[in-house]
């Protein structure tokens, strides 16, 4: 087990001609991710790494039974990708685009829950069930099998959390990062919920970072609906007031978002939170521990 | 982005709302001139790109032509934490009855647009937002319907009960929805909208804030913007892929990720140093980012080393060292630098950089612990 993703899941990828579409997808097919097609207008018939290039993601579903589409389509452009996904039979989008203007996610994530969609990101490095699938821009090598959950806004951040985790000894169920963009899809609550149900994930990790309120909300769901221990991490916590952090979704304004309010909801609820990355780990192995 | 009042004030006159008269001046001679040409009270309002102007003594009355000269001379070149003060507005200061508040932002639990009201206008909305929480009427408004006729009057009868007034503020609601989507904004408020003696609203003060991320199909709305010489830089800087931020430390920082930058000021406030910048060289990397990364961090004197973190996704790591070796020889770094590399092409980029003998550290807390070390030993 694992959450939304496994050896089975079959991917298609949406601008799998460009040079980063087509890279990444190279790294996915080498690691075992089962993609089965890309979409790319006009350039019906071609392969990219073996796989079959269609014009539009419904044929490319009719086609080859897709239900996962990962999506490098510049910024311009992104928005109108996940829309033709959910058209096309999609259920569970990951968006990497970085950029993506908020109104446009607004319209998007608005029409995919009207679909009943899934969508992770944009601007986020996807997912991975290591050792069965992976479907973004994570560098793989530094991912294990193993029991821990883990979430994030943050990309490369993730991966320093993971490589820790890793050489920790601790292997993880399924990783996601959630994207840092002001409006997105899956986010605490949802990913919470399925680490909660998913009997091969013992334990949580939760890397957030400054701006919104998203983390002081999943401090009030762990509250109320979580019995695994959870550990989490704040980025941000030396940001200047009022500036956007590179993360759109990064910025402190009025005194709400900051990184000593987050850590406050969670320790008040008896979430440990590392202060340096390193710690994390650490923390992880205790929580596990006190739980024997 | 952010714009300064009388810029959203001519955006609001532009879609129907009222505003009332106003002149734009950046002389004495300007605001008397205005002064005499509005003809009546006047309000002398200080346009500086922060808030709080009030409070700062940025914004008087003035009854007569005299008295407005006498308040420009007084905001025309003060300091509003930190920025001076170049232009000041001299607006028709109407007679307020009641004061109201009206904004709309984007909310991300909801993930739609949120029309905010409050009875209690004319002060800072966060204030009421700690106090008095339930004085905000926070509406979520669907995208796929917009701002219909039915909600906007919902919202105005939250505010009003006379009819004539409901009409006008269901009027000003919808108009104030079709700016937000049209001009792709994140805020816009009218804070105070007011009763004006006359019975008629009037919106007295405006703020607008937009979607960076949506600029590039917005030419009107980037024109007017004003950056300050540290967003000059950073606006440089986003041309070419980078996201700059410039602290007050003297650790250059240059790091791939919005999240693992933060982490990494972080990890070196832990230890005791001072980050003197926030860079993010993004995803999709080549060696030309580098260059003029290294560019943008020497051009910063306060820099005195430079600790590069980079944990290859998007990014190729075999890029980075490519970019770094090149900017080394190209710009005659004397400054010492600090790398910590890994990821995707790993192997390949920590050959290159071990090729040219620059030093490499294994962890996040080392390289801040020996940017910090090296600092202290200068």
């Amino acid at each position: 087990m694992s959450i939304l993703i496994n050896k089975d899941t079959k991917v298609l990828v949406q601008g799998i001609t460009g040079r980063d579409g087509s890279f990444h997808t190279g790294k996915m097919v080498t690691y075992g991710t089962k993609i089965v097609a890309g979409v790319s207008p006009g350039k019906a018939g071609q392969t990219v790494h073996d796989v079959p290039v269609f014009n539009t993601v419904e044929d490319a579903v009719i086609a080859t039974g897709a239900t996962v589409s990962i999506i490098f389509i510049p910024a311009p452009y992104a928005a109108d990708a996940i829309l033709e996904a959910a058209d096309g039979g999609i259920k569970l989008v990951i968006c990497i685009s970085e950029g993506v203007p908020t109104l446009d996610m607004v319209k998007a994530t608005n029409y995919l829950n009207k679909k009943g969609v899934q969508l992770i990101g944009a601007n986020c490095p996807g997912l991975i069930t290591p050792e069965e699938s992976m479907i973004g821009i994570l560098p793989v090598n530094i991912f294990k099998k193993g029991n821990v959950g883990l979430m994030s806004r943050s990309g490369t951040l993730t991966y320093l959390m993971v490589s820790l985790l890793t050489q920790s000894g601790l292997g993880q169920s399924t990783c996601v990062g959630i994207g840092g963009d002001p409006v997105a899809g899956l986010y605490y609550q949802e990913l919470l919920e399925m680490f909660e149900n998913d009997p091969e994930t013992e334990a949580i990790v939760l890397i957030g970072e400054i701006g919104g309120d998203a983390e002081e909300r999943a401090a009030q769901y762990i509250k109320e609906h979580v019995t695994k221990p959870v550990v989490a991490f704040i980025a941000g916590q030396t940001a200047p007031a009022g500036k956007r952090m590179g993360h759109a979704g990064a910025i402190i304004s009025s005194g709400s978002g900051t990184a000593e309010e987050k850590i406050a909801a969670f320790e008040a609820i008896g979430v440990p939170v590392a202060r340096l990355p390193v710690d994390v780990p650490k923390l992880v192995k205790a929580a596990l521990e006190a739980r024997k | 982005m952010k714009i300064h009042e009388y810029q959203a004030r001519q955006i609001f006159r532009e879609y129907g709302i009222p505003v009332p008269d106003d002149i734009l001046c950046y002389t004495i001679e300007e605001v008397e001139k205005a002064a005499r040409e509005l003809n009546r009270m006047v309000v002398v309002k200080a346009q500086v790109l922060v808030g709080g102007r009030g409070k700062a003594g940025g914004v008087k009355l003035a009854k007569t032509v005299e008295a407005a000269v006498e308040a420009g001379k007084q905001i025309l070149g003060m300091d509003i934490k930190g920025l001076t003060v170049e232009k000041v507005l001299v607006a028709d200061a109407v007679e307020i009855q009641k004061e109201f508040y009206v904004g709309l932002t984007i909310d991300r639990n909801t993930k739609s647009v949120l029309f905010m009201a409050s009875s209690e206008g004319g002060v800072e909305i966060e204030e009421v937002a700690k106090v008095n929480p339930d004085a905000i009427h926070k509406i979520p408004i669907d995208a796929d319907l917009g701002m219909t006729d039915f909600m906007a009057r919902k919202i105005a009868f939250k505010l009003f009960s006379d009819i004539t007034l409901v009409k006008q503020a269901a009027d000003i609601f919808k108009k104030l929805y079709k700016i937000f989507i049209e001009t792709d904004a994140s805020i816009v408020e009218i804070n105070p909208l007011v009763i004006t003696d006359g019975g008629k609203l009037s919106a007295i003060d405006g703020k607008m804030n937009f979607d960076d991320n949506a600029l590039y199909r917005q030419p009107n709305i980037e024109v007017l913007n004003e950056p300050t010489e540290d967003e000059k830089k950073e606006i440089l800087a986003k041309e070419s892929g980078l996201t700059y931020i410039r602290l007050d430390g003297n650790i250059g920082c240059m790091v791939n990720g919005a999240g693992l930058a933060m982490a990494s000021m972080d990890v070196i406030k832990h230890f005791g140093g001072n980050p003197a910048n926030f860079l993010d060289i993004g995803g999709s990397s080549s060696p030309q980012k580098v260059i003029d990364a290294m560019n943008l961090l020497m051009s910063d004197k306060n820099v005195k080393v430079i600790m590069i973190n980079i944990f290859g996704g998007i990014t190729r790591c075999d890029d980075v060292a490519k970019g770094l070796v090149a900017a080394l020889e190209q710009l005659k770094v004397e400054i010492p630098i600090v790398i910590r590399l890994s990821g995707t092409n790993a192997e390949e980029g920590l050959r290159i950089i071990k090729e040219h003998n620059l030093p490499i550290v294994g962890s996040l807390s080392e390289a801040a612990q020996e940017a910090i070390r090296l600092v202290n030993s200068l």
